[in-house]
């Protein structure tokens, strides 16, 4: 009798756990996708209201973006930045470190690339670049450290100091533009065009396309190696699961919040370098506005994988390269690309509600095939 | 240094105190928020979403106080969704509140071109003046400084009293103040955190709304893309420097409106440093400020920002 009531309250929990990783790989493809349609749906209200027609808008959208070599280069290379800074806040956010400081990191890495690219003349192009890159991600970790620090070491607010910093980065780009880095004999607010030799060579003939994007997806290939193949990314894992796991089995957490909080900053900072050196030539004012906020989209929508962010920047690349078409097939204004990301935000951010269905799915599955 | 001193003239005075409110009213609204364990970094988003509904309201109906009236509806809106996502669904607060940011740059600048069209001199609304005070309003200085104001810079002072008699002197504020600290403890009590935390999220929305409105209404009848430009993260600010206190927060309120009158007094002196440079002061001086307070984060309630389960 004992035996009986035994088996009858006994569940094989190696075999839900098993279920539940199952559903959850489903799952982590199933909630981007998601997130993603229901933001395609809301503009395509918007174009409803707006009086456009949705087929034709999103149809230009994909023709502009992906239609011949030219606008695929064009797509793949506004993906660079994005896939770069995408990836730190990914990497951190794997620590749970939200990095919101991306879009000055990206400024900073941009301004410090463009300074070795103008200044540093008659090097050979691959140390030239390598330079510029390393300026960019030094820029980068710089404009991170003093949120990053703050944060491991007193416990100050990072989001606010981050978004602080990008306002303040935004204007010290400008006064650099208008003034000491301005072009000199010019009259709009941009730098000097940066030496040939720090210039990103492009590797398609046709299309616009430089070899950042092999950069990228060199480094995102890193990135899941170390995250998923070695101790540190271990660690790291632990660090956003259980700190306090992390802290007693001796982990040193300061130092590895501060650690990763500059990674993904020189990422960033890297990335913004690269946009100078692949495709802008000079800093503007503005050169990449809200790329930060997008790259927070992307690391989102790509699940925090570096695999997932290279499809999602590729896919934010595309929208930025595509949506001029689109605008002038349905009549939009430029921002629906910020209310694309937004809602595209909120969905991912509401998605732990989605992820507890795996659980639900696989108890309901093994009581039912008991 | 003369010159620098001739900056503090009558007008600099009212600059700030002006200046200050939008930034003193959204900091009041995440005082009761945070107090209740909830952070929101979205009230930049909703001061944004308010300026752009009070001139929407203000330009359906003629009548800018319907305007507020908007606001008011949108807060309620955004603080409901804010609620169910960080409350219900338990989402990060921080990139709920980014998502909100994000939206609000994208929707309001796309749907003010959608009502509106690209013109080349922005649509002015009717707006809400200054309303000059009887027999206060006559004092020599200080009438022409600070009773000369618009009715909601007014109002985000008058709050500044409300909400810390509410905080400190009545049984809700009691209740605010224990769900943020030990939500288990007062849900053991019988209050109803989930309930409270809603109200609060509505509230304080409400608040950065109307805080938006003034921006729009008050200042200068109209609307424009990205007009909070950073105020929200600056009250966000402020409620750190004023270590979770409506005092002290409206207290940070005033040092970053002063921030605000200094930039806008140096760049009409021409003094030789960047305009850029001067804009984004008072973020400068936000980030300092944030720094430097690091040290006595006692104050902070307990259970800020941490998701609330019940049992």
């Amino acid at each position: 009798m004992e035996k009986l009531d035994n088996q009858v309250t006994t569940v094989n929990y190696d075999k839900l756990d098993e279920l539940v990783r199952k559903f959850q790989k489903i799952f982590n493809i199933f909630v981007p996708i998601f997130a993603f349609l229901v933001s395609l749906i809301v503009v395509g209200i918007i174009i409803k209201i707006q009086g456009g027609s949705i087929i034709v808008a999103y149809s230009s959208l994909f023709k502009s973006a992906f239609g011949n070599l030219n606008s695929i280069g064009n797509s793949l290379s506004r993906a660079v930045p994005l896939i770069m800074a995408g990836l730190g806040i990914a990497i951190a956010a794997r620590a749970n470190i939200i990095n919101l400081g991306a879009e000055g990191q990206i400024i900073v890495g941009g301004i410090f690339a463009t300074y070795v690219g103008i200044n540093l003349q008659g090097l050979p192009p691959v140390l030239h670049i390598t330079l510029c890159l390393l300026a960019g991600f030094i820029g980068g970790a710089l404009c991170a450290f003093l949120p990053g620090h703050f944060n491991a070491k007193h416990n100050t607010n990072i989001i606010i100091t981050a978004m602080l910093l990008n306002d303040i980065t935004i204007g010290i780009l400008g006064a650099l533009v208008q003034g000491p880095m301005k072009e000199v004999g010019g009259f709009a607010p941009q730098s000097a065009q940066i030496a040939m030799s720090a210039r990103l060579p492009m590797f398609i003939p046709g299309s616009r396309v430089h070899v950042g994007i092999i950069i990228a997806l060199v480094l995102a290939v890193i990135a899941h190696f170390v995250l998923f193949k070695t101790p540190i990314g271990l660690e790291t894992r632990i660090l956003g699961g259980n700190p306090l796991v992390a802290k007693h089995s001796g982990m040193q957490v300061i130092g590895m919040q501060i650690m990763l909080v500059l990674i993904a900053g020189g990422l960033a900072g890297m990335g913004g370098a690269m946009e100078i050196m692949g495709s802008q030539f000079r800093l503007r004012e503005a050169f990449l506005m809200n790329y930060g906020y997008e790259a927070l989209a992307v690391a989102l929508l790509g699940q925090k994988s570096p695999y997932g962010v290279i499809i999602a920047g590729i896919l934010f690349g595309a929208l930025k390269a595509g949506r001029g078409g689109m605008v002038n097939a349905a009549n939009l204004p430029v921002s629906f690309s910020m209310v694309l990301s937004g809602v595209l935000i909120l969905c991912i951010s509401i998605s732990p509600i989605l992820m507890k269905i795996p659980r639900y799915l696989a108890v309901r599955n093994i009581s039912a095939n008991r | 240094m003369e010159q620098f001193l001739s900056i503090f003239t009558e007008d600099f005075f009212y600059a700030t105190i002006r200046m200050a409110s939008p930034i003193i009213l959204a900091a009041l609204g995440e005082v009761i928020l945070e107090r209740a364990g909830i952070f929101n970094l979205g009230i930049e988003g909703v001061m944004l979403f308010g300026a752009f509904f009070a001139v929407l309201g203000s330009f359906l109906t003629g009548n800018a106080w319907m305007g507020v009236v908007f606001a008011l509806l949108i807060g309620v809106v955004l603080g409901l969704v804010y609620a169910l996502a960080v409350v219900t669904i338990r989402s990060n607060q921080a990139v709920t509140g980014t998502g909100i940011n994000i939206l609000a740059i994208g929707l309001t600048s796309l749907l003010s071109r959608m009502i509106w069209g690209v013109q080349a001199v922005p649509l002015t609304v009717k707006g809400i003046g200054p309303l000059k005070i009887p027999f206060l309003g006559d004092i020599p200085v200080i009438g022409a400084v600070v009773f000369n104001h618009s009715p909601l810079v007014y109002l985000a002072y008058i709050m500044i009293g409300v909400v810390y008699f509410i905080l400190y002197r009545t049984s809700w504020g009691l209740k605010i103040r224990s769900i943020g600290e030990q939500p288990k403890a007062a849900d053991t009590m019988g209050i109803n955190v989930i309930g409270w935390k809603y109200g609060m999220c509505v509230i304080s929305s409400m608040f950065s709304a109307v805080a938006g409105a003034i921006l729009s209404l008050s200042f200068m009848n109209l609307f424009v893309d990205n007009m909070s430009g950073g105020r929200g993260y600056m009250a966000v600010a402020s409620v750190i420097l004023g270590q979770w206190n409506p005092m002290g927060a409206a207290l940070g309120g005033l040092i970053f409106g002063a921030g605000n009158a200094i930039q806008m007094r140096l760049q009409a002196f021409g003094v030789p440093i960047p305009s850029s440079l001067l804009l984004v002061l008072p973020m400068v001086i936000a980030l300092i400020v944030v720094l430097a307070v690091r040290g006595s984060a006692s104050a902070r309630p307990s259970a800020l920002a941490k998701p609330y389960y019940k049992e």
